[in-house]
C-alpha cells in the first residue's frame, strides 16, 4: 500500500501553472526524492500534500482512503510532518514550547511535562535538542534537527524535507543522512526534495523528476545513474556556458581590505574580508548559505555599514557610501534579492532610470521622451519580455533579472557585484545571466560573483574565493579547484595549498 | 504633616489616574502582541466611557453598564481584526478610522439619547471603597474604586494569560512568526481576532472608568487623547505587562502632581503641563527606539502566499 | 459548465477609479441604520444630506467653503503618502500654521493686502511645517515612528492654543477664549460679495495641482514614489531616501499649515479653540478615498466638505445630530479601505 498518493494534481498562479497534473506516489518506508530544478514545482507539489496551498484540480491519498487536507493541521492529523526551507518556528520560544504550539486542549501548559516528552524524542529519534533552549539562540543546523523532531514529535509517519542541505555544511549533511537512514528503519517514508544530483544518488530509493510544472518520470535509484538524471531534469546534459580561457590580469579594481559587519541582530558576521578583484576577470566567492555573502553583498552594494574595513575602487575609498556614490563610481551591482531591490509598483521604463535620474531630468522634469526611448532600447538590446510601461511586479523572475542587468550593465561599470545572479531563473535566462557576466569579464570589468551554486561558480570564475563565518578561508586558481577541494573549505576548514592563494592577495 | 497630606493625595491622586490608563495599555498589549498595532484604542476608550455611561443611565446599574462598555469594545475589536486581519488593510490607518467611527457614533448616539440639554446629564457613580476609616491618614491611597483595584489585578491576570496559557503561547507565536504559527496547525486570524476582541474589552473598561467611577458624566472631551498616551506606554513597557503598572504609575503620577500643584495655587501655565505625557512619550519613543523588543510581526499583514 | 473563480492577481486599472464610487453608495446604506434609530428617514435624509446642499446657491458656496480647507489637509496627507511617510499629523500642523498666522494678523498693523495676503500663506507654511519637523528629524535620524510621534504632536498643539488663548493672546474684550483680531490687510479677500468664500479656495486648487505636478512630472516625484512603493528599493538605486522623506514631510506639514491660515484669514479673523474640528483626521479620509492622487484627493474633497454642509442640512431640518457627518465619514473610510484590498483580486472563467 501507498503512504501516498497524489493523481492529478494541478495548481495555477495567476497566470502561470506551477503543477500540470502531476502524479506522485510514496511508498511505506521508502525516501523518494522529488528532484528538479528552482522553479520545476517541486515545493508546490509538497506544500500541497502539507496543506498549505490547495490543488486546483486532482486527488490525494493517505494510506489508500481518500484525503481533503485544507490545512497543516489537517496534513498532521494524517501524519505528515513538513521541514520547509524557512523554518517554521517562533525564535522567541523555547523548542518545547515550538513542539506544542499547535496542540489544543487544557487552558495551561504544563511546560516541564512537554520538556520531558521532547527529551524522550529526542532520545529515541536519536535526534539531539535541547528542550528549553530558545529557538534563536540555535545555529541552523540545530533549528533543522528541531524541525524534523516537531515533525516526529507529532507522531509523523511521512516526512517531506524542502531542500533541507540548502543550509547545511557537508559534515551536517552527514549527521542528517545518517537520521534519515535510522528514521527509514523505524519505518518512516521520507520525501527529500532536492536539485542537488550526487545527494539524491546516495540517500534515496526512488526518484520522480518534475520539470516545468510537469512530472518527467520516476525512477529507481538501481535503475539510473547521474547522467539520466541530469538529462530530465534540464532537458540536456549541462547548462552551456563556461569561461573561454586565462585572460591576463588587469590591475586591481576592487579592493576590500579587512573588512567587518554585522548581521541584522548585530552579530559579527564580516570577520575581516579581504578580496582583490582584477580588471578582466571574476572572482568566485563561495559558500553556504549564511555565511556572510549577503552581508558583503549589502557593504558593496552601499547599503550596509561596515564596523571596520575599507573598500576601494580604482583610487576612489567607497568606504561606507551611499548607494547614489557607489553606482557613481561606476560599480554595477546585482543584488541577490532583486525584488526587494527594485521597485515592484514603478514601470519597466521608470525601474531602468532609477539609479542614473540625473540624466532623464530637464530641469527637475522628468523627460518622458527620453525615458520611453532609453527602456525600448534596452528592452530589445537585453531581450526583456515585457512593454515599457509593464509594472516590474508582474515581470517572471528571469524578466526581472534582465530590467536589474539592463539597468546595471548600460551604464558600462568598472566592477560588478553579482549576488546569486541565477537563483530561481530557468535554463534559458540563466545562461543568458552567465554570458552577460563573461561579456563583461571580456571587456575589461572586473566581476565579484557571490554564489552558493558551486557549479556556476567553478564554470565561470577565473579564481575561486571560499568563505565560511565570515572569513576568507582561501583563494584557489580555477585550474586547482575542484568540488572536494572548495566542499572542504565551505566546510571550514583551511586550504591545503592556502599559501597559493593567499599570498597572491596581501 | 503637610508633606504627608500632600503625598498621600499625591498617591491616591496617582492611583486614579493611572487607572485608565492600565486598562487601556493592557488592551493594546493584547492587541500588540499579536501583531496588531490598534489605533483605535482613543476611539475605543471613548466608545467604553459612552457606552457605559449610556446603559448605566438607562439601566440604572453600573454593572450592566460596565458590561455595556466590555461587548461595544469587544465589538469594536472585532471591526478592527475585520479590517487589519482578514482584508490585510494598513493597521494604521483602519486603526485610525475606528477611532474616528467610534468617537461619532458615540457622539452621535449620546445626542440621540440623551438630546441637547444645558446640565449634563449625571449618574451616581460606583463609591469607593471603605477599606480604610475615613478619617485614617492613608483612607485617602487605600480607598479607592474596585475599578482601580481590578485594574491592579488585571495586570497579574494578562501576566498569566500571555505568559502562562496555551492561549498566550499562541498569542506570542502569531505575533512574533505567522507563518510558523500557521504550519503548526494555528489559526492565526482567528488568534488575532480573539486578541483584538479581549483587548478591545479592556480599552472600553478604561474609558467606562472614567464615567462609571470617577467623574459620573459624559463629556466631549473625556478621553482627551489618553488612548495615545497608551500607545505611548506600551513602547515604554517594552510589550511586557509588569511594566505596564510602573508605566501608568509614572504617568499617572506626572499628571496628579501637576493637578496637586495647580490646587496649591502655583500659578502653572497648566494648559502646557497638560502637554507633558505627550512630550514624555515622544522623548521615551526616540530612547527606547533602538533596543525596544517589539513582537516581529506587528504591523505586518498575515496573508498565506 | 462555466464556473468563476476570484484570485489573487492585480485587477485591472479601472477598478481603483471604480472603488471610491463603489464605496459611498455602500457607506450610505451601512449609515442608514443608525439614521433609522433615530427614528428618521434614511432617504429624506440622504437627500437632505447631498442634494439640498447644492440646490442652493448659498448653501452651494458653502459647501466650496468648507472644501478649502479639506483640499488642503487632504493635499497635504496625500503628498505625504505618497513617499510613505504615514502624516497623521496634519490636524497639528493645521493649528501651528493657524497659530503662525494669527501672530503675522496680529503683528502686522497697517500693510496692504497684496503684503499682507502673502505673509500669511509663507507664515502659515512656516508654522506647519515647523510643527511637523520634530516628528519628520526623529523619524530620519532615529527611525522613529512618525505615527505616533505626528499623533502626539496633535494633542500637543491643542494644549498650546489653549494656553495662549487663556493667557497670553487673550482678547480682553472678548467674552470667548479669542485671540485680537487680524489686521485688514492680512484678511483674505472675498471672491463673491456676502459670502464666506475668501482667496483660499484659489490657493488650495493651485496647491492641488503643484503637488500633482511634483508628484507625476517631476524627478523629485519619481523619487518620493519609488520610496513609497519600495524603500528599499528607492534606497538600493541610490536614491537619498532620508532627505526626500524629510523634505516631504516638512512640505506636507506646510501645506496643512496653510489650511490652517486660511481659516484664520479667511473664515474667523481671529485664533480659536476649535479652529479645526478634525479637520486634519478628513484630510486623511480624503487621501485615502482620493487614491492618493491629487486630483482624486481634489474630488473627494468637494465629497466631504458637501457631507459637512449636509450633516448641518440634516440637522436643521431633521433634527438628526449634526454628528451624522463623523459617522458617515469614518463609516466611508472604512469602507473604501476594504475596497481596496479588492484591487489585489481578480475574478477569472475557469471551465
Amino acid at each position: 500500500m501507498h503512504a501516498v498518493q497524489m493523481k492529478g494534481i494541478v495548481k495555477r498562479f495567476a497566470d502561470l501553472t506551477a503543477n500540470d497534473n502531476i502524479d506522485f506516489d510514496l511508498e511505506q518506508g521508502e525516501i523518494h526524492a522529488l528532484l528538479g530544478e528552482n522553479g520545476a514545482g517541486k515545493t508546490t507539489l509538497m506544500r500541497i500534500l502539507y496543506g498549505l496551498y490547495h490543488a486546483d484540480e486532482g486527488e490525494m491519498l493517505i494510506n489508500g482512503t481518500p484525503a481533503v487536507i485544507h490545512s497543516p493541521k489537517d496534513a498532521i492529523r494524517l501524519g505528515i510532518g513538513m521541514v520547509t526551507q524557512h523554518f517554521t518556528l517562533v525564535p522567541t520560544l523555547s523548542v518545547a514550547e515550538n513542539m506544542v504550539l499547535g496542540e489544543t486542549g487544557s487552558i495551561t501548559v504544563n511546560l516541564p511535562d512537554v520538556e520531558k516528552k521532547v527529551a524522550a524524542a529526542s532520545e529515541r529519534f536519536g535526534i539531539p535538542v535541547k528542550p528549553q533552549a530558545l529557538i534563536k539562540h540555535l545555529s541552523v543546523g540545530e533549528r533543522q534537527r528541531v524541525e524534523i523532531l516537531k515533525a516526529l514529535y507529532h507522531d509523523a509517519r511521512v516526512l517531506i524535507l524542502d531542500e533541507p542541505t540548502a543550509v547545511l555544511v557537508p559534515q551536517e549533511v552527514e549527521v542528517l543522512f545518517d537520521a534519515l537512514v535510522r528514521l527509514q528503519n523505524e519505518g518512516l517514508s521520507v520525501i527529500f526534495i532536492s536539485h542537488h544530483l550526487n545527494e539524491v544518488m546516495e540517500i534515496c530509493d526512488r526518484i520522480t523528476v518534475l520539470r516545468d510544472g510537469h512530472s518527467v518520470g520516476t525512477v529507481r535509484k538501481v535503475d539510473t545513474n547521474l547522467k539520466q538524471l541530469a538529462n530530465m531534469m534540464v532537458g540536456r546534459e549541462n547548462f552551456g556556458v563556461t569561461r573561454q580561457g586565462q585572460r591576463e590580469k588587469g590591475r586591481v579594481e576592487l579592493c576590500i581590505q579587512g573588512v567587518h559587519a554585522t548581521d541584522k541582530k548585530g552579530l559579527p558576521s564580516l570577520k575581516g574580508v579581504s578580496l582583490d578583484v582584477h580588471q578582466g576577470e571574476i572572482l568566485g566567492l563561495a559558500g553556504v548559505s549564511g555565511n556572510g555573502q549577503a552581508e558583503l553583498s549589502a557593504v558593496l552594494c552601499g547599503t550596509k555599514k561596515t564596523t571596520s574595513g575599507k573598500v576601494m575602487v580604482g583610487d576612489l575609498n567607497l568606504t561606507n557610501a551611499e548607494p547614489s556614490a557607489v553606482c557613481a563610481a561606476g560599480v554595477g551591482r546585482i543584488p541577490e534579492d532583486r525584488y526587494a531591490n527594485m521597485v515592484g509598483e514603478l514601470s519597466v521604463a521608470e525601474n531602468l532610470v532609477l539609479d542614473q535620474l540625473d540624466q532623464f531630468v530637464n530641469r527637475g522634469i522628468l523627460d518622458q521622451e527620453k525615458i520611453q526611448e532609453n527602456a525600448k532600447k534596452l528592452i530589445n538590446e537585453f531581450q526583456i519580455k515585457a512593454s515599457p510601461g509593464d509594472r516590474v511586479r508582474t515581470l517572471s523572475g528571469g524578466n526581472m533579472q534582465k530590467v536589474m542587468l539592463a539597468r546595471t550593465l548600460s551604464q558600462k561599470p568598472r566592477v560588478v557585484i553579482a549576488s546569486q545572479p541565477t537563483r530561481g531563473l530557468d535554463v534559458g535566462a540563466t545562461d543568458y545571466v552567465r554570458t552577460t557576466l563573461l561579456e563583461q569579464r571580456d571587456n575589461g570589468a572586473a566581476v565579484l560573483l557571490l554564489s552558493e551554486d558551486l557549479e556556476e561558480i567553478m564554470a565561470l570564475s577565473d579564481r575561486i574565493a571560499v568563505i565560511y563565518a565570515g572569513r576568507i578561508m582561501g583563494i584557489l586558481p580555477a585550474q586547482e579547484a575542484t568540488a572536494e577541494k572548495l566542499g572542504l573549505m565551505m566546510a571550514g576548514a583551511p586550504t591545503l595549498d592556502r599559501k597559493g592563494g593567499v599570498d597572491a592577495e596581501i | 504633616m503637610e508633606l504627608t497630606l500632600f503625598l498621600v493625595g499625591l498617591i491616591a491622586a496617582t492611583l486614579r489616574v493611572a487607572t485608565p490608563l492600565i486598562f487601556g495599555t493592557l488592551g493594546e498589549l493584547f492587541s500588540e502582541r499579536s501583531g496588531v498595532l490598534n489605533l483605535g484604542i482613543e476611539g475605543i476608550m471613548f466608545l467604553g466611557a459612552f457606552t457605559g455611561f449610556a446603559v448605566a443611565a438607562k439601566t440604572g446599574s453600573l454593572w450592566i453598564g460596565l458590561l455595556g462598555a466590555i461587548v461595544a469594545g469587544g465589538l469594536a475589536g472585532m471591526l478592527m481584526a475585520l479590517l487589519s486581519v482578514r482584508l490585510g488593510v494598513n493597521q494604521h490607518v483602519s486603526g485610525l478610522g475606528i477611532t474616528l467611527l467610534a468617537t461619532g457614533i458615540s457622539l452621535y448616539s449620546f445626542r440621540v439619547i440623551f438630546g441637547e440639554s444645558k446640565i449634563p446629564p449625571s449618574i451616581e457613580p460606583f463609591p469607593m471603597l471603605p477599606i480604610l476609616p475615613e478619617l485614617h491618614v492613608l483612607a485617602p491611597i487605600t480607598n479607592q474604586y474596585l475599578l482601580t483595584y481590578i485594574g491592579i489585578a488585571m495586570i497579574a491576570v494578562v501576566w498569566w494569560v500571555i505568559g502562562k496559557t496555551r492561549f498566550g503561547l499562541q498569542i506570542r507565536a502569531v505575533g512574533e512568526n505567522p507563518e510558523a504559527a500557521d504550519a503548526a496547525g494555528l489559526n492565526v486570524y482567528a488568534i488575532r481576532t480573539r486578541a483584538l476582541v479581549i483587548g478591545g474589552a479592556l480599552m472600553a473598561v478604561g474609558g467606562a472608568f472614567l464615567t462609571l467611577a470617577q467623574l459620573g458624566s459624559f463629556t466631549f472631551g473625556i478621553i482627551a487623547g489618553r488612548g495615545w498616551v497608551c500607545i505611548a506606554l506600551i513602547i515604554f513597557a517594552n510589550w511586557q505587562s509588569v511594566n505596564v503598572l510602573f508605566g501608568a504609575l509614572i504617568f499617572g503620577g506626572v499628571q496628579a502632581l501637576q493637578l496637586r500643584l495647580q490646587t496649591l495655587g502655583f500659578k502653572l501655565p497648566y494648559e502646557l503641563f497638560l502637554s507633558l505625557p505627550y512630550v514624555v512619550t515622544i522623548i521615551a519613543l526616540t530612547l527606547a527606539g533602538r533596543n525596544a523588543s517589539a513582537p516581529s510581526a506587528l504591523l505586518k499583514a498575515y496573508r498565506r502566499e | 459548465m462555466l464556473k468563476y473563480k476570484i484570485e489573487r492577481a492585480p485587477a485591472p486599472v479601472w477598478m481603483r477609479t471604480l472603488i471610491p464610487l463603489i464605496a459611498i453608495p455602500v457607506t450610505f446604506l451601512i449609515t442608514s441604520i443608525i439614521i433609522l434609530l433615530d427614528g428618521a428617514n434614511p432617504i429624506t435624509a440622504y437627500y437632505h444630506f447631498i442634494i439640498s446642499p447644492l440646490a442652493g446657491k448659498a448653501s452651494a458656496i458653502e459647501v466650496l467653503v468648507k472644501s478649502t480647507p479639506l483640499l488642503l489637509t487632504g493635499a497635504a496627507v496625500a503628498f505625504a503618502f505618497n513617499s510613505g511617510y504615514w502624516n497623521i499629523g496634519a490636524e497639528g500642523q493645521l493649528y501651528a500654521g493657524a497659530i503662525a498666522a494669527a501672530w503675522i494678523g496680529m503683528t502686522l498693523k497697517d500693510v496692504p493686502p497684496i503684503i499682507g495676503i502673502p505673509a500669511m500663506v509663507l507664515g502659515g507654511f512656516a508654522g506647519g511645517m515647523l510643527w511637523a519637523f520634530p516628528s519628520a528629524i526623529l523619524k530620519v535620524k532615529l527611525n522613529v515612528d512618525e505615527v505616533v510621534t505626528t499623533l502626539l504632536m496633535n494633542s500637543i498643539v491643542l494644549n498650546v492654543t489653549s494656553f495662549l488663548l487663556n493667557g497670553p493672546w487673550r482678547d480682553p474684550v472678548s467674552m470667548w477664549p479669542q485671540s485680537p483680531e487680524i489686521a485688514a490687510g492680512t484678511v483674505f479677500f472675498k471672491l463673491i460679495p456676502r459670502t464666506r468664500l475668501h482667496f483660499g479656495i484659489i490657493l488650495a486648487v493651485l496647491i492641488i495641482i503643484i503637488t500633482w505636478f511634483v508628484i507625476k512630472r517631476t524627478s523629485f516625484g519619481l523619487k518620493m514614489r519609488a520610496i513609497g512603493l519600495s524603500r528599499e528599493g528607492a534606497h538600493f538605486a541610490g536614491i537619498k531616501v532620508n532627505k526626500t522623506v524629510l523634505t516631504v514631510a516638512l512640505v506636507s506639514g506646510g501645506i496643512a499649515g496653510i489650511a490652517g491660515a486660511g481659516e484664520v484669514a479667511g473664515i474667523h479673523f481671529h485664533l480659536i479653540d476649535a479652529i479645526s474640528d478634525g479637520l486634519g483626521y478628513s484630510g486623511i479620509i480624503i487621501a485615502t478615498l482620493g487614491g492618493l492622487h491629487p486630483f482624486g484627493v481634489g474630488l473627494a474633497a468637494l465629497f466631504i466638505g458637501l457631507i459637512d454642509t449636509g450633516a448641518q442640512t440634516v440637522a436643521r431640518q431633521m433634527g438628526v445630530p449634526v454628528y451624522l457627518g463623523d459617522v458617515v465619514q469614518s463609516t466611508l473610510l472604512l469602507v473604501t479601505l476594504s475596497l481596496f484590498v479588492l484591487q489585489n483580486y481578480r475574478i477569472r472563467r475557469v471551465k
